[in-house]
């Protein structure tokens, strides 16, 4: 290559310019759905091509769950992945392109029924529905589990380093309201979950904040700013592990895979109580598979299959045939597995599309404060 | 340059047939989406996935308020920092590149140019790596700081005290170095191409008449490559003015800047409208400043 020549091609400031603005704009063509229709898959008894588009996160899924799958209904499953909620709902807004089944949290769940986005799901293609533990059942979220069916759980806390804190910080005021670990926090960049979690921290429901309350939970925030070291992104284990911070919010899943690399990992639900969270099985609107959609859905929540996809990925699990199969080293981990006293003080937060600006806008004026 | 432009106006078919395909192509991915999205801007939400148009400025008002201003400016100067940063380092680059050997200047370029062949994400991962509290950066700094210490037991003097490791990474510090990381080669390039342009036989006039070293790159070299380092600014500037990642991953409770605000309204906010008036005020900055560059641009072939 001659660079001489490629230099004053170069030179040319406007071209220049205008060749990063067409890159800057960064269109997602999805090019990853273009391949699967051309080749004409056999057709399965229920009428559908054998095949299936999953939309999942990364490293969500059990090592040989697909190929099993493959094996055992002969559908083909083509997985993409999607790193959060907001790129799950930012492709499927402009319609849906194809996806089959879908993995969104839960008030992610809820904004997508309220945009009418999820198709309701006929549980009489479910058998294994019942493997999902009685708490799974019936959640504030999706009551009567309509439109989506529970795959994991999790529950915020403290994540921290056994060996520098001086007691186990069982509550939310060692990383809200103390200079006692001073720059050694790390805390969330989500708006939504630091606002509540405060809300938590002062006694409130998370789903009970009035503008009066964010007003003080902001004044609070930029009072401990000084304190935190970073708002990160969800990446919280690594900072920990590498020894970057010594406390940090974080979810318990994600502690227990570091807990795994590191002895000197703990975590805790503070006292006050906290937030969980759950993903959920959903099928979007439009998808061209609906019936493949439910079989899989069935097949993920089988009692052996789910125990596979539970060893992979650690998270708490919501289908009880699958956690009895598991050893009692992940049953009885009080990380993966939080006492029903705490977990009893926890809640789920519920969308609310009227507070998450609000949540965005306080939170910028605390990181510009 | 005029003979240029008679040329486009005496072959107008064969230009346009040229000039098509482009032509299309910038208005079907670019005018039309960028058309879409600045229409939003006008909008307001009316359900959690649909925009409503109405034309209303409130969007605009918002991103007036002086929360969302200061941030710009903050925005600004940060990027301004960097470019400076990126022309007092790469300036140097550039000059030694030109006068290198012909045949290791291939290999020169090859060295400023490389780093584009990786990942952005990858490169500020590996950047993290090296500043974090427990990366080689402290633990080379610590190596000296012992080595100081051992020296002074040496001469009989107290050791030093234990060393503790510097704060590196999530600070304001970060997010100039790790951009200035990212988008030096941006400015290496148009300043050599600039750089080599120039007739060297007037930098051996300067030296022969008389002048100093200083005085020959003061008063030859740098008005000379003029064009070239308003380019490199330009193109360092606008997108470090747009960074997010950076700022994301290496900085500290007060590092954001103007495009992690956008990137929160399309995202998490799932306020798509006034993150589009957010965006088109970055662009309409951005457009000001081409213009003045043009400006001078314009001034300077008057001359």
């Amino acid at each position: 290559m001659d660079f001489r020549t490629f230099l004053h091609a170069g030179s040319n400031r406007r071209a220049m310019l205008k060749g990063m603005g067409v890159a800057a704009v960064g269109f997602s063509l999805t090019g990853s759905l273009a391949g699967c229709g051309e080749k004409k898959a056999k057709v399965l008894a229920n009428g559908e091509a054998a095949e299936l588009n999953f939309y999942n996160w990364d490293t969500y899924i059990g090592e040989t769950t697909l190929e099993d799958y493959n094996e055992a209904a002969g559908v083909d499953v083509n997985m993409t992945l999607f790193a959060s909620n907001d790129e799950l709902f930012a492709k499927l807004r402009a319609g849906n392109q194809g996806y089959d089944v879908i993995v969104p949290s839960n008030d992610f769940v809820e904004r997508m029924v309220s945009a009418d986005m999820l198709m309701e799901i006929d549980k009489a293609q479910i058998p294994n529905f019942k493997n999902v533990g009685k708490d799974y059942q019936d959640v504030p979220y999706d009551p009567a589990r309509k439109h989506s069916m529970p795959y994991t759980w999790l529950a915020l806390g403290i994540g921290y380093r056994k060996s520098k804190v001086k007691a186990v910080p069982d509550s939310w005021k060692v990383l809200f309201d103390s200079d006692e670990y001073k720059g050694r926090i790390a805390v969330l960049s989500e708006a939504g979950d630091m606002f509540r979690l405060y809300g938590k921290y002062m006694g409130k429901s998370v789903n009970g904040l009035t503008d009066a309350d964010l007003k003080a939970i902001e004044a609070m925030m930029i009072k401990q700013k000084p304190n935190i070291k970073a708002f990160h992104e969800d990446n919280g284990q690594d900072m920990l592990l590498k020894g970057e911070v010594d406390l940090v919010l974080e979810y318990n899943g994600d502690i227990a895979q570091a807990m795994v690399e590191d002895k000197d990992i703990g975590f805790v639900i503070p006292k006050e109580g906290s937030q969980l969270n759950s993903d959920n099985l959903c099928i979007p609107k439009g998808a061209p598979h609906p019936k493949n959609a439910h079989a899989f859905i069935n097949y993920l929540l089988d009692g052996e299959a789910g125990k596979k996809i539970t060893e992979t990925i650690l998270y708490p699990t919501p289908n009880d045939a699958a956690k009895a199969l598991m050893p009692d080293t992940y049953k009885n981990n009080p990380v993966i597995f939080p006492a029903a006293d705490v977990l009893a003080k926890c809640e789920y937060a519920k969308f609310n599309p009227d507070l998450q600006p609000k949540y965005e806008e306080a939170f910028t004026r605390v990181r510009a404060a | 340059m005029a003979g240029a432009l008679q040329d486009w106006k005496a072959q107008k078919r064969p230009f346009a047939a040229i000039a098509s395909a482009p032509v299309f192509w910038l208005a079907l991915f670019f005018v039309v989406p960028m058309g879409i999205v600045w229409l939003y801007s006008f909008g307001q939400n009316s359900g959690p996935a649909t925009i409503e148009i109405s034309g209303t400025l409130d969007n605009y008002k918002r991103a007036m308020e002086w929360l969302y201003l200061s941030i710009f400016l903050k925005s600004l100067a940060v990027a301004a920092l960097v470019t400076l940063i990126c022309l007092i380092v790469g300036f140097p680059v550039a000059m030694a590149i030109t006068f290198a050997a012909p045949k290791w200047r291939p290999w020169l370029l090859l060295g400023i140019m490389l780093p584009f062949w990786t990942n952005l994400l990858i490169r500020t991962y590996a950047l993290m790596a090296l500043m974090g509290i427990n990366g080689y950066a402290n633990k080379g700094l610590g190596g000296l700081w012992n080595g100081a210490s051992w020296l002074r037991t040496l001469v009989g003097m107290q050791p030093l005290e234990a060393w503790t490791p510097v704060q590196l990474l999530y600070n304001n510090f970060a997010v100039v170095l790790g951009l200035v990381y990212v988008h030096l080669p941006f400015m290496v390039l148009p300043l050599y191409s600039a750089l080599d342009r120039l007739d060297k036989s007037l930098i051996e006039a300067s030296l022969d008449l008389g002048a100093g070293h200083l005085r020959t790159l003061l008063k030859i070299v740098v008005p000379l490559a003029g064009p070239g380092i308003i380019a490199g600014v330009m193109i360092t500037l606008i997108p470090a003015l747009g960074a997010y990642l950076t700022p994301d991953l290496m900085g500290g409770t007060d590092s954001q800047m103007i495009a992690n605000v956008i990137e929160r309204q399309f995202k998490r906010a799932n306020d798509w409208p006034f993150g589009a008036a957010l965006s088109f005020l970055l662009i309409y900055a951005m457009f000001i400043l081409i213009a003045l560059q043009s400006m001078r641009g314009n001034k300077a072939t008057e001359r």
